[in-house]
């Protein structure tokens, strides 16, 4: 495609885009001040971890759901209510199971008043189109899920949109279906075989949108944010093996991943119950952090990011949060889209089970949010306290969702290190009778006092 | 798809809140007004000439299927209106929820007299008993169809909504192919759960006679009862066939096919391994009728009727605003309406108490404790024998292929049907209605447990059971480990749904008027029953509102915490 933009209409405009939950103290922002357009011709993909507002951004573009600041311009107009040149394919693919294939496609074009014989024969030729003829009078039941995306995208198509928004529909397809998925709708896009002026690719997929994209806009997340946008000057089609194609995707991955700063403590926020900025964890089990350590040592301690996460599972969403705990724990360092094993990381990769937690233990107590819960902990009767009681307060720096998610983190990291335990049956956190004896604990009362 | 039977609606939340001191309150206030009605209520009421000859029996079963068909409507147009609105609109949603919660788990059968006396008062009584019988109906039955579908409503899935909005399904179309779709499985199966139940109180109320008042209706259940006290053995032979075949066809012709048909809207995306059959259901979908009423007929209509909707919706954006406006002064009318009648009715119903006596209300502590034993008899007795027929049947397919029909439709007949045979054969060797009690209770309420049982053992995965044969887990510990707390969440869904039956079932049991004697055991229903023939209102009142609170209690702080722990701890899926 056409690089060089400047010179075609813009069509989606956003000016200042905000999006927050709660009020005062307790607000949450999930995106602020986005500001990026959309130009006619042009296949955008917006790139970023999961929680980085990248879905959020997408439902305020196509009006589903109002922006708390600034304002969504299209083709110059400010937006009112759902925009109606715009379409989503959704990565659940959204169809009504009771509905046939030609039923799904035509519910998108009765709603708009098409009358019942063209209402047929549109629907029918978009069906042929992405290739699903013969099924008409199947139920989405009966297809796989790549066969039910057809029908996500010729639903989509089939009210014939300016504005076709893709919200991650490949990540819930196989990986053959969702390569050749993609390929289909690139041959269409690149052919101009589609009235669509533009396209808006959502994902946490790195090479997929190196891929498709001939302008991918990264997002990081706390708070929601554009953080750069990076132009892919390469011709369609595009090939893996192809340098230019690696090395862009390298480009991409370091822009996403972000490099280490100097100072470690910079990572680690303030406790929950103190004022300051509580980090989050990373949504990351203890076994995706152990597998990676040991992946990296077996590697020969550093790496190129892009070939781990192939190894490991190319979605961002799985992978990066291994990698962000890593380095939050001090096991690795990120530099220029490469990981390297820190000595830390070494030896927890080399040593014992009973060592690893040992060294696991050290390192998360001195995160602030171990500090606090122990601390708490420490000061409660019988060193007991419910779970609701930390979810309370985690609820003021987090949306109900994403602080019940941090505690079950936290709950993965502090059993398995056995900084303290839990109760399944009575939702309770508390320390171990022996545990108290532990240095760490000493330590974390002289830090805070 | 596997779902339990009755699934029990229990809202998170404390187990006791001012919304329910609320609601109740409103019970009672109602209950008085009721009470209050019934003061005019004739002394004598004479019941129908019930004829035997079996030439007769078409026509009552047509009486009896159209009272149950009057009482259904008003149940599924309540469903869909009150449901939609509780599911849409916030504020109705805290209105609503409360109520439904509290009124699925009152004693509806304690209602009968209070209902039929305050409606024989103010209208002639034809029109009152046929009304009383259909409000009966309905109250048995829309409350569970109400809740599931509500809950329907609040669970479509986001992305399905999304997909709505972003290609602007008007509310209607919206309405159409998601919201009513989704909500289609609960709806079916909880209106054939409820028209079974309607039986129940179909016969209650066609069999209901209290002293000198005879407030029968012409129908099957009051034939059979005609029948048992002629000791009519061929009468009664009719009717029963009558009623099974009734039951029979309407299970083949009805609700089979419904269900094989709802089949269609489930949300999994995979194909079910055995889907509900329907052997009508088939051979209608063969047939040239039902492709012609689809082509000519169904299609063509729901065209019209969307274009127009479709229109209308166009035409009505413009006046949203107004209707709110007008909406908040009545909201403000209503409010102070109903605290109005709240406060008379609470007065009213003090004034009434305060004239029981003390003598009086010892005699209902005294039939609240017999009745409590008698209910926790039948429970026990229906648990020693589902127990482990329900656990054979459901873990063996074969069994189960074969006896599930069977078992169904023993369960569809209504147990109050049965009461006036059960007593013509009991009073002569027990004497009292004491003990024969019991087991009319027994069979109102052990088919629910049965079938949660069934459904239950079904359930158990397939691996669980190989690991604990491969373990070498006999006897004691292979129910102490696998089985019972597999069971526990179905036991806990069909003992709420038995007590609740166990105590309807006091106000028929304990209280029988049966050729021309009239037989009573000592128990709250006999109480509340007796009251009725005396015409001892407060009394009838102070004994109805007992056990709306030893019910009430019990759910809610008895089975709604056991409920919990099984929803949280035994969950299979």
């Amino acid at each position: 495609m056409n690089t060089n933009n400047h010179n075609h209409n813009v069509l989606v405009e956003l000016k200042g885009i905000g999006k927050f939950y709660g009020r005062g103290q307790r607000q949450i922002r999930a995106v602020e001040n986005v500001n990026f357009k959309i130009h006619d011709g042009e296949f955008v993909a917006l790139l970023g971890p999961s929680g980085c507002g990248k879905s959020t951004l997408l439902r305020m573009i196509t009006g589903l759901m109002p922006p708390s600041a600034g304002e969504v311009l299209y083709r110059g107009e400010p937006l009112r209510g759902v925009n109606e040149h715009a379409t989503i394919v959704f990565q659940s693919f959204a169809l009504f199971p009771w509905l046939t294939v030609q039923a799904n496609v035509e519910v998108a074009l009765q709603a708009r008043g098409v009358a019942s014989d063209e209402r047929r024969a549109r629907a029918l030729k978009l069906i042929d189109l992405v290739g699903l003829d013969g099924f008409e009078s199947a139920y989405p039941r009966e297809l796989s899920g790549g066969m039910r995306q057809k029908v996500g995208f010729a639903r989509a198509l089939a009210v014939e949109p300016e504005l076709l928004c893709l919200d991650e529909p490949f990540s819930a397809l196989d990986v053959l279906s969702a390569e050749s998925l993609r390929g289909e709708l690139m041959e269409l896009w690149t052919s101009r075989a589609l009235p669509t002026r533009a396209i808006l690719l959502v994902s946490h997929n790195i090479e997929e949108a190196v891929m498709m994209a001939d302008r991918i806009i990264v997002m990081d997340k706390d708070p929601g944010r554009v953080v750069t946008e990076i132009q892919v000057a390469l011709p369609q089609p595009r090939h893996r093996k192809d340098l230019h194609f690696l090395a862009m995707v390298d480009r991409v991955y370091a822009s996403v991943a972000g490099e280490t700063p100097r100072e470690p403590t910079a990572l680690m926020g303030t406790a929950p119950d103190e004022p300051g900025k509580t980090e989050m964890l990373p949504h990351a089990p203890i076994n995706a952090i152990a597998g990676l350590v040991e992946y990296l040592a077996e590697e020969g301690k550093r790496a190129d990011l892009y070939f781990v996460g192939e190894k490991l599972g190319t979605e961002l969403d799985e992978f990066l949060p291994a990698v962000e705990a890593t380095e939050l724990l001090g096991m690795a360092t990120l530099q220029g889209g490469d990981i390297e094993l820190t000595p830390l990381g070494e030896t927890f990769a080399a040593t014992t089970i009973l060592a690893r937690k040992e060294i696991f233990a050290q390192r998360i107590r001195s995160l602030p949010i171990f500090q606090w819960i122990v601390d708490e902990l420490q000061h409660a009767p019988e060193h007991r306290l419910p779970q609701e009681f930390f979810l309370k307060v985690l609820e003021s720096d987090f949306t109900s969702e994403e602080a019940e998610r941090q505690l079950d983190i936290a709950i993965n990291w502090g059993r398995y290190a056995e900084v303290f335990e839990f109760d399944d049956d009575r939702d309770e956190l508390y320390l171990p009778a022996n545990g108290l004896t532990l240095v760490g604990v000493g330590d974390t009362i002289s830090s805070r006092k | 798809m596997r779902r339990r039977i009755f699934t029990p609606s229990v809202i998170p939340g404390p187990v006791f809140n001012a919304a329910d001191a609320l609601i109740i309150a409103g019970v009672v206030a109602l209950l008085a007004f009721g009470i209050f009605l019934a003061l005019d209520a004739p002394r004598n009421v004479s019941g129908p000439d019930i004829q035997l000859t079996p030439f007769y029996l078409p026509w009552y079963a047509t009486y009896s299927l159209t009272r149950m068909l009057a009482a259904y409507l008003l149940s599924l147009s309540f469903t869909l209106v009150i449901a939609y609105a509780a599911a849409r609109n916030p504020a109705a949603e805290k209105i609503i929820l409360p109520i439904l919660d509290i009124l699925q788990s009152v004693p509806i059968l304690s209602f009968l007299p209070v209902v039929v006396l305050s409606l024989t008062a103010i209208l002639p009584q034809a029109v009152a008993l046929e009304l009383g019988a259909v409000v009966l109906i309905f109250t048995s039955q829309v409350w569970n169809m109400t809740f599931s579908f509500y809950q329907a409503l609040k669970t479509t899935p986001t992305d399905l909504g999304e997909a709505s909005s972003i290609f602007r399904l008007n509310p209607w179309m919206r309405f159409r192919t998601m919201e009513l779709p989704f909500g289609g499985i609960p709806l079916v199966w909880n209106s054939m759960m409820s028209w079974a139940g309607g039986w129940f109180f179909l016969m209650a109320a066609e069999t209901f006679t209290v002293g000198e008042r005879d407030f029968r209706l012409a129908g099957l259940g009051s034939y059979l009862q005609a029948a048992a006290d002629g000791a009519d053995v061929r009468a009664i032979l009719w009717g029963l066939a009558a009623l099974v075949g009734t039951i029979i066809v309407l299970d083949q012709f009805v609700w089979r096919p419904l269900l094989a048909w709802a089949d269609r809207f489930k949300v999994e995306m995979v194909e079910a391994d055995e889907p509900p059959t329907s052997w009508f259901y088939d051979v209608w979908q063969r047939s040239r009728l039902a492709t012609w009423w689809s082509m000519r007929v169904r299609r063509p209509f729901s065209e019209w009727l969307d274009a127009r909707i479709a229109r209308r919706f166009q035409a009505q954006n413009v006046n949203v605003m107004t209707s709110a406006r007008v909406s908040r002064v009545v909201r403000i009318i209503l409010l102070l309406l109903l605290a109005g009648i709240l406060l008379w009715g609470a007065y009213s119903a003090f004034v009434l108490l305060a004239r029981v006596s003390l003598d009086e209300w010892g005699a209902i502590a005294l039939g609240a404790g017999a009745s409590f034993l008698r209910v926790l008899v039948a429970l026990t007795i229906a648990l020693a024998w589902t127990l482990p027929v329900g656990v054979a049947i459901g873990m063996n397919p074969r069994l189960a292929r074969v006896l599930q029909p069977i078992v169904q439709v023993t369960a569809a007949i209504p147990a109050t049907a049965l009461f006036p045979i059960i007593v013509l054969l009991f009073i002569q060797f027990t004497g009292g209605l004491n003990v024969a009690a019991i087991l009319l209770m027994l069979l109102g309420t052990q088919w629910y447990l049965l079938f949660n049982i069934i459904a239950g053992a079904a359930a158990i995965p397939r691996d669980l059971v190989y690991t604990t044969q491969t373990l070498g887990l006999r006897g004691w510990r292979r129910w102490h480990t696998m089985i019972l707390p597999a069971l526990f969440p179905y036991l806990i869904t069909g003992m709420i749904t038995a007590a609740g039956g166990s105590w309807n079932a006091t106000i028929v049991a304990e209280y029988v008027t049966f050729g021309g004697k009239t037989y009573f055991a000592t128990g709250l229903g006999a109480e509340i029953a007796r009251a009725t023939a005396t015409g001892n209102y407060p009394v009838l009142l102070a004994a109805t509102l007992t056990m709306i609170a030893i019910v009430v209690a019990f759910n809610r702080f008895f089975w709604r915490r056991l409920y919990r722990v099984a929803e949280e701890r035994y969950r299979m899926d």
